[in-house]
């Protein structure tokens, strides 16, 4: 059967695999070897379960969302990941990560963040087994989100600035690489996205595949059927998306929409829509789909929303992509603004940023008026109060 | 014409191998400090002695190297280098420099000239092999041993103190050249010397009795270094010590590093 999950060399069709350094061999491989045994143990679900329930408050809500329903003319649900514990998604990764760490015995944890919600749901979940916890964040990210820095502080994290290249969220990750690289016995890397080396893209794709899930149950109660007729979810490196998209990869009736940011416009120099500007290139230990300049160097990306600005995109999506199996779509700046503004008016939510953008598909492509609609709203927009007052001076 | 390189290829390695005494080799960055250092830089290591050079491409994200060779490459980069400019420095190399000459850089940018069209490149230059760091051995196996072969080009392969011994056996029979030994668990960086459990390692590969012989690689910085790496395998190589003498230095101090190295 076609399949776009993962196969057993690491590749999403041509996406994917481990393209690291001899060094980080050990590490990976070990990974590699334990990750699927580790996570079938019936002890680890549970315990995994257990704390997605009482710490993180799942299951999210899957909320029909009435007025943006009639705005839009189709059906349109909620799934509520900005009420999980911390703010987003991102902690129902981490928790998997910190107990899959504490099996293989590993005594420190490292981290990459951008805006910083990643470094939070790491410091959240170090503190809560009481593991010492690095957080690698670019120099620039840390002047600019300075609420999330004094957070994974609070929280008993070292918040490490990364000064080398463009010093943004690639730089960090580079330093987290090179941590681990200087600590290849004791530490755990705990990547936030669904990127990075075989097996990260598909271990953060199974820890947020309980997003899914629930959307399958909680369809099945309130629509009569488990599955919509569309999935929209905002990508950066792709986290949220993988877990809305997971059980419903091979479903092929479901259509899976992927929401990336335009910035200022994709062709003004000045975005981070991957799929559209990228090349197939190698980043962080993945062969995907990478905004790069013709000699093959790394560029930054630019997105108002710092969730969405990685050069790259998790290899799952670049075959989701490339196959023609996901629905694309690149949203500016100004629509992403708009597009969060109008669901606080409409429904009562601040989205994250990164969120917005997925909520602005609405007004760029029609559904039909029976048409079960998806939308993962994968962060609140606590953090984003400050972009939000500059842009529409409130 | 393949094959007239492969023979070649082969002998500048083997030759260098072959020589009595410790091998040095140095790694510099191409177009550091300047664009059009990559040739002076070459001729002065040749007129030093040094038994082999590792030309670096500079890439923008550098992850298994440490600050001083990250920031060599963003100034190469910063300078306007490329692998077509490098190509086109190296035109005719060989009609003045003799040692083997090998690049190492990251994956992607050979991915982007294109992986043949890079290893023809090199073989019409006198590059006679390549350091991939993120390229692993079993996808260069599966996808691309046999465009390295036809183009008569050696690749190395990395060993680090956390590689099973199995492992090493597989890069052992994957390898014809030499095997870089990377001296400890980290990115690349100067050090002030070895430690014995450092030294245990060197010694526990020289037992395992390899059919490739090894050059020691990461944290090599002097005299002293030096003696240590090569007392229990064929080389060294020196890097980022190279770099900040380059940088502090400049071209014309070459000689006298090396000296002190190698006197």
């Amino acid at each position: 059967m076609k399949t776009y999950q993962v196969d057993e060399n690491g590749f999403y069709g041509a996406f994917g695999g481990a393209f690291i350094p001899e060094m980080l061999y050990p590490n990976v491989e070990e990974l590699r070897n334990c990750y699927l045994e580790i996570m079938a143990d019936p002890g680890f679900s549970e315990e995994f379960h257990h704390l997605l329930r009482d710490y993180v408050g799942r299951p999210t809500p899957l909320y029909f969302a009435g007025r943006l329903s009639e705005r839009f003319g189709c059906r349109i649900y909620l799934k509520r990941e900005d009420l999980c514990h911390t703010g987003a998604h991102k902690v129902n990764n981490t928790i998997g990560q910190i107990l899959l760490a504490r099996r293989l015995g590993k005594k420190r944890i490292i981290a990459e963040t951008g805006a910083g919600q990643h470094g939070v749901a790491t410091a959240t979940v170090c503190a809560l087994m009481g593991l010492p916890c690095v957080v690698y964040m670019g120099e620039v990210d840390i002047a600019r989100q300075a609420p999330n820095v004094a957070r994974m502080k609070l929280l008993g994290a070292e918040v490490r600035p990364a000064r080398s290249g463009s010093r943004t969220l690639k730089d960090a990750t580079n330093e987290a690489i090179r941590d681990w690289i200087n600590n290849p016995e004791d530490t755990h890397y705990i990547i936030g996205s669904v990127v990075g080396p075989h097996p990260y893209p598909d271990m953060v794709a199974r820890f947020q595949a309980v997003i899914s899930e629930e959307i399958g149950a909680q369809l099945l109660e309130k629509e009569g059927r488990d599955a919509p007729d569309y999935l929209i979810a905002c990508v950066g490196g792709g986290s949220n998306a993988a877990g809305a998209y997971y059980h419903y990869l091979d479903r092929e009736e479901v259509g899976i929409i992927a929401v990336e940011a335009a910035g200022k416009g994709v062709h003004t120099g000045e975005s981070a829509a991957t799929s559209a500007l990228g090349r197939v290139g190698i980043i962080h230990g993945s062969k995907t789909l990478l905004m790069q300049t013709a000699d093959g160097q790394i560029t930054e990306p630019y997105s108002i929303s710092a969730g969405l600005d990685y050069p790259g995109i998790g290899p799952m999506h670049a075959h989701l992509y490339a196959s023609g199996r996901g629905e694309f779509h690149s949203i500016t700046d100004a629509e992403a603004m708009e597009a969060g503004r109008r669901l606080a008016a409409l429904e009562g939510i601040i989205p994250a940023i990164e969120t917005s953008h997925a909520f602005a598909v609405l007004e760029k492509r029609p559904f039909g008026p029976q048409d079960v609609v998806v939308i993962n709203l994968s962060g609140r927009g606590d953090k984003d109060l400050q972009t939000y007052i500059d842009y529409f001076n409130l | 014409m393949a094959n007239q390189t492969t023979t070649r290829g082969t002998d500048r390695i083997k030759g260098a191998l072959g020589k009595e005494g410790p091998l040095l080799s140095i790694y510099f960055t191409a177009g550091y400090p300047a664009l059009e250092d990559t040739l002076p830089v070459l001729r002065r290591l040749q007129e030093s002695g040094v038994d082999m050079i590792e030309i670096g491409l500079p890439f923008s994200d550098p992850l298994a190297d440490g600050p001083t060779i990250q920031e060599s490459s963003t100034a190469a980069l910063k300078n306007g280098m490329t692998t077509a400019r490098l190509f086109e420095q190296l035109k005719g190399v060989r009609r003045e420099i003799h040692v083997p000459l090998i690049l190492m850089g990251y994956f992607n940018p050979v991915l982007q000239y294109g992986v043949e069209a890079f290893c023809k490149q090199c073989a019409e230059t006198g590059i006679d092999g390549l350091i991939l760091p993120d390229l692993p051995l079993e996808i260069y196996q599966r996808e691309y041993r046999e465009i390295l072969e036809r183009y008569g080009l050696k690749m190395i392969f990395l060993i680090t103190p956390q590689t099973s011994q199995a492992r090493i056996r597989q890069i052992d029979d994957a390898s014809d050249a030499f095997i870089y030994m990377v001296s400890s668990a980290s990115t690349t960086g100067a050090r002030e010397g070895f430690d014995p459990a450092q030294q245990e390692y060197f010694r526990r590969i020289a037992a395992m009795d390899l059919k490739n012989p090894r050059i020691v690689g990461f944290g090599i910085s002097n005299a002293h270094t030096f003696g240590q790496a090569t007392a229990h395998a064929k080389g060294a190589i020196i890097g980022s010590a190279f770099i900040r003498e380059l940088s502090a230095h400049g071209v014309a101090a070459i000689p006298s590093f090396i000296k002190k190295i190698r006197p």
